[in-house]
């Protein structure tokens, strides 16, 4: 079979290369985009047809020990909602927290062709990459947790920064991690070690370590600056989902300074309103903060309304919320390094919360200025699944169909926000670029997010709809690294040269001399047996190169 | 590398460190083996506990062929094709075992039962199995076993005998450890046993608990509802042996400490009450977060179940006890789970892997296996009732000893394996992948209907 494809007579959407909406043609061979193919390759008639890149998910939650453990808590939910074995395809189970297979196959069918797991622990990194070999089609990389791992809190706490830069290049080595993760820094002490309490304010020393979170943050916004990572720290800001946040993540995008930063899921750290009593929207002063600061990104974490499973790092905020309904309830303490809350959720349009979560997360969309520095996430699972992006994006495209939606939700809500005023409709250019060439560009990806020569040739063809979400529900054709898996919505193949996304930044050799002996007396795992081989990365790996600059502009 | 025997001969020796055991669920990492490199033979294996140092230093390469078809010596690839056509013919295809192989081996398993519209379940249904409904039910607090070295004050164990069944937990884990917090190891904890019967490892318990056979559950939800504040009754000792005093006391304790665990084993998953047990205890342990920070783990027992449990959950989002018949994953234990589904005499093909129900399970289920109504494939290590019983018998390398992989400690994490020396038996994952691309030929030659909505 001819491994040359040429999609014809497409409206291509490409806006990194600032081709929008023109007819034209893409040219494909082993796996990347050409300027020509021979008269042998295949031949796709994309007539009245989108053409775009593959979607890149910057912030989910589909691999690793957290989401097995949520996929186990859930028979109820993979029952009602099973995933078929076909021809070219494996079986699994559908739900709010798919099984592997059906997370590859799930996201394929909604035009992605790159996903990043956003949370995993170090101890259980090998974990995550098992399952990414699992999870089909898709290409994955992953965050790692480092936000609370004593041993690097001490570094600082001690003032050696050097030795910290070092350690967190180590880290980020011997996990085969795509960038650093902070969840709720310095957190995690007052939850495990004094009796489930948290941290409030980020200028506050924890117990334990007498560091405030500010200067965690600090800290691994310089480390990954020096270090030139693809993407800045990934940061899961202090006082998640408390009323009255936003001045907690206006701080937290202060302490970088000019450096850069990605702000994850930033809808739940944009309420006003007083610690305890219902929230109210701040999305205009987070986006006012966004919009002038070309250094910070940020996803949105849309909420919809629906199932949903909280899981993430930050334990406390989940064991908080498990008290509202005494559902089940998971807690995964990993040692010295971090924590993990699990819990089933229900978003209710007639509550009062998750309605002004729902607009706050639009409002946020529609008042940023910058589509490029602001991403299409709804923190899958937390705020629901991935499966909700089509819809996200009839919302932001459709302003009738936004008021419709208005109207069947909590009005008290509806009435404290401005999004009613937002007469703003995205373009199906925004559109791609806050799906696809906007979070390729955050994390650096030269050869994502768009169709130039060179690029990968991860391309997604969907039929022009009126209705936006029908339209990005079914792509026609999807194609990953050159392969054609998805042909008139049904698929042909599961077959893809996936990739594992890492980064590999130099460090001391040296500096394991000065990390083995807390691990010897405060693991319960040797040393020699923590760092990950290369096996595990299956020859998918790809280490994506690091180099320093202050915003997603700079080349 | 070479060195001098006892009686003055070279002799070629080879030394593993941080080798990792895989006879229990403590996968201890830090074990150095010695090898004889010219008998094939571990001699030493340094910081192993009396089980650890049997099930190295009793490994030895045996004289046998590597597959068998009813009892005579065949090339493996025959075997392979046989059991693949096998699998492929049957109606009602299992696929049991997979708690003493790596991850890398498991995951071959699920996708064999897929293309077979079979069931596949593992050792927990006979184990933790109502530990993992339990889990499905009400969740887990849960934590590695390095907090518990680190943090925990208040350590207790339900229904086990580690001091028999895992050997060093107490030592490198949960009891006498220095930890972070907890500078004076046992010193540091109070420790407490609760076990129907005065077990070795009773010896180590600032509190032992006699409870009633059979009565968890009652003593389990008289510690709930002293946390909803709810009096211990005065007849507790009626009802579940232990006298309200010394209730009162452990609750207390359990309130008042800083990081509090229970281990729980099989004396409550197995007894009377089942999933309602583990379920119970679990629930006990997340109602103690209103007052301290309490988390509850299972001690797994074989070296990889966790592995095994991990695996067929994230391929098919439930642990054990799935069947594929209709084209998708379906969970129902008691339907699916192995000893049911041979009691009742359904299957007519059974893929064992590294296991033995020949010799473990219920009579009705042994017979069933062992007829001619059910062919059985197995592939194991080691000759056992069930590989001579089987049809098709394929014998493997073993895992930690003779091959690597990955493998999850009882606490979910997972370990990279530090093979001593080679075998002339192939490994689970070589067999395993050979079989399922063999059955995913086949079932493409079948050119089955699959199934649709419709059918749910």
């Amino acid at each position: 079979m001819s491994n040359e494809i040429r999609i014809i007579n497409g409206i291509v959407f490409d806006p990194t290369n600032n081709i929008e909406g023109k007819v034209g043609d893409i040219c494909m061979k082993d796996g990347k985009i050409v300027a020509k193919v021979s008269k042998s390759a295949k031949v796709i008639d994309a007539k009245g047809m989108a053409v775009m890149p593959g979607g890149v998910d910057i912030h989910c939650h589909i691999t690793g020990p957290k989401v097995n453990l949520a996929r186990k808590l859930m028979p109820e939910d993979h029952r009602l909602d099973p995933h078929f074995k076909t021809p070219n395809t494996q079986s699994g189970s559908g739900g709010i927290v798919p099984s592997t297979f059906a997370t590859g196959y799930r996201y394929a069918t909604l035009g992605y062709t790159t996903a990043m797991e956003a949370a995993v622990p170090p101890l259980t990194a090998r974990h995550a990459l098992e399952e990414m070999y699992d999870t089909p089609i898709i290409d994955n990389g992953f965050y790692v947790l480092l936000g609370n791992n004593l041993f690097l809190q001490s570094l600082i706490a001690e003032g050696r920064y050097a030795e910290f830069k070092e350690a967190v290049a180590w880290w980020l080595n011997a996990t085969k991690a795509y960038t650093v993760k902070l969840v709720n820094p310095g957190g995690d002490e007052p939850w495990k070690g004094h009796k489930n309490l948290n941290v409030k304010d980020i200028d506050e020393d924890s117990k334990a370590t007498d560091i405030a979170p500010r200067k965690v943050i600090e800290a691994f916004i310089d480390a990954v600056h020096e270090l030139g990572l693809p993407h800045p720290p990934h940061i899961h800001c202090n006082n998640l989902g408390h009323s009255g946040n936003f001045d907690t993540t206006i701080e937290s995008m202060k302490t970088a300074g000019d450096r850069r930063l990605h702000v994850a899921h930033i809808q739940f750290n944009s309420y006003a309103g007083e610690l305890g009593k219902p929230p109210k929207s701040a999305s205009r002063e987070i986006t006012d903060y966004v919009n002038s600061h070309e250094n910070i990104t940020c996803d949105v974490g849309q909420v919809m309304f629906g199932k949903a499973m909280f899981m993430t790092a930050d334990a406390p905020l989940t064991y908080l919320l498990r008290g509202y309904k005494k559902e089940k309830w998971v807690n995964a303490d990993t040692e010295c390094e971090s924590g993990c809350g699990i819990l089933p959720f229900d978003y209710q349009g007639m509550i009062y919360t998750h309605a002004l979560q729902w607009a706050i997360g639009l409002e946020i969309f529609l008042l940023s200025k910058d589509p490029w520095r602001i991403v299409l996430s709804t923190d899958h699972p937390n705020g629901g699944s991935f499966a909700n992006y089509p819809l996200v994006i009839k919302l932001l495209m459709d302003y009738e169909f936004r008021k419709q939606a208005m109207k069947s939700v909590n009005q008290k809500a509806m009435n404290s926000t401005i999004l009613g005023e937002l007469k703003r409709e995205y373009t199906l250019n925004e559109i791609c670029i806050v799906t696809r060439a906007g979070p390729a560009k955050c994390l650096g990806l030269k050869n994502k997010g768009h169709l130039g020569i060179g690029a990968d040739a991860d391309v997604t063809i969907y039929d022009m709809l009126d209705d936006k979400e029908e339209m990005f529900n079914a792509p026609r054709y999807v194609i990953k690294a050159g392969m054609l898996l998805i042909e008139n919505h049904e698929f042909v193949s599961d077959y893809t040269d996936k990739k594992v996304l890492r980064v590999a930044p130099d460090f001391d050799e040296s500096i394991e001399d000065v990390i083995k002996p807390f691990f010897d007396d405060f693991y319960s795992i040797s040393f020699r047996n923590y760092k990950i081989d290369d096996d595990y990365l299956h020859g998918q790996g790809l280490v994506i190169d690091t180099h320093k600059k202050n915003s997603i502009y700079e080349n | 590398m070479s060195a001098v025997s006892k009686d003055n001969k070279i002799v070629n020796e080879k030394i593993v460190e941080n080798a990792t055991c895989t006879f229990c669920g403590c996968c201890c990492d830090d074990i150095t083996l010695t090898v004889d490199m010219d008998k094939k033979v571990v001699t030493k294996a340094k910081d192993a506990c009396v089980l650890g140092k049997s099930w190295f230093l009793n490994h030895v390469i045996e004289d046998k062929p590597i597959a068998r078809i009813a009892g005579k010596e065949v090339p493996l690839d025959d075997a392979i094709d046989e059991a693949a056509k096998i699998l492929i013919e049957a109606k009602f295809p299992i696929l049991y075992g997979m708690s003493d192989t790596i991850c890398e081996a498991q995951r071959q398993c699920v996708p064999i039962m897929d293309d077979c519209l079979g069931t596949i379940d593992t050792t927990t249904s006979v184990c933790h199995g109502p530990s993992g409904m339990a889990f499905q039910g009400v969740g887990e607090p849960s934590m590695t076993l390095g907090e518990v070295k680190n943090r925990a004050d208040f350590v207790m164990y339900w229904g086990g005998n580690p001091a028999e069944a895992h050997p060093r937990h107490f030592a490198r884990y949960a009891v006498t450890p220095e930890g972070m917090f907890t500078p004076n190891g046992k010193d540091d904890r109070t420790v407490v046993i609760c076990d129907v019967r005065h077990t070795k490892t009773a010896g180590v318990a600032d509190i032992f608990l006699q409870v009633k056979p059979g009565k968890d559950f009652e003593l389990l939800w008289m510690l709930r509802a002293a946390c909803k504040g709810v009096e211990i009754p005065e007849n507790s000792k009626e009802i579940c042996g232990v006298d309200k005093e010394t209730l009162e006391d452990l609750f207390e304790k359990m309130k008042n400490c800083n990081y509090g665990v229970i281990f729980f084993g099989m004396g409550l998953t197995m007894s009377r009450g089942r999933h309602f047990n583990s379920g119970a205890l679990m629930a006990l342990a997340t109602d103690l977060n209103e007052f301290t920070h309490f988390v509850a783990k299972p001690a797994r027992g074989h070296g990889n179940v966790t592995g095994a449990d991990n695996v067929v959950s994230w391929q098919t989002g439930y642990p054990f006890g799935v069947n594929f018949s209709r084209g998708h994953p379906r969970f129902n234990p008691g339907e699916f789970t192995t000893v049911d589904t041979l009691t009742r005499g359904e299957a007519d093909a059974a893929l064992i892997i590294a296991s033995d129900p020949v010799a473990n399970f219920p009579k009705p289920a042994i017979d069933h296996i062992t007829s001619d109504k059910c062919k059985l494939i197995s592939i194991d290590t080691k000759n056992t009732p069930t590989s001579e019983a089987a049809h098709v018998s394929i014998q493997t390398s073993t895992y930690g000893i003779n091959t690597g992989g990955t493998v999850y400690r009882m606490d979910d994490v997972p370990i990279s394996l530090r093979p001593a020396f080679d075998s002339p038996f192939p490994s689970d994952l070589e067999v395993l992948t050979k079989l399922r691309e063999k059955v995913n030929k086949l079932a493409k030659k079948l050119n089955r209907p699959y199934a649709t909505k419709k059918y749910i």
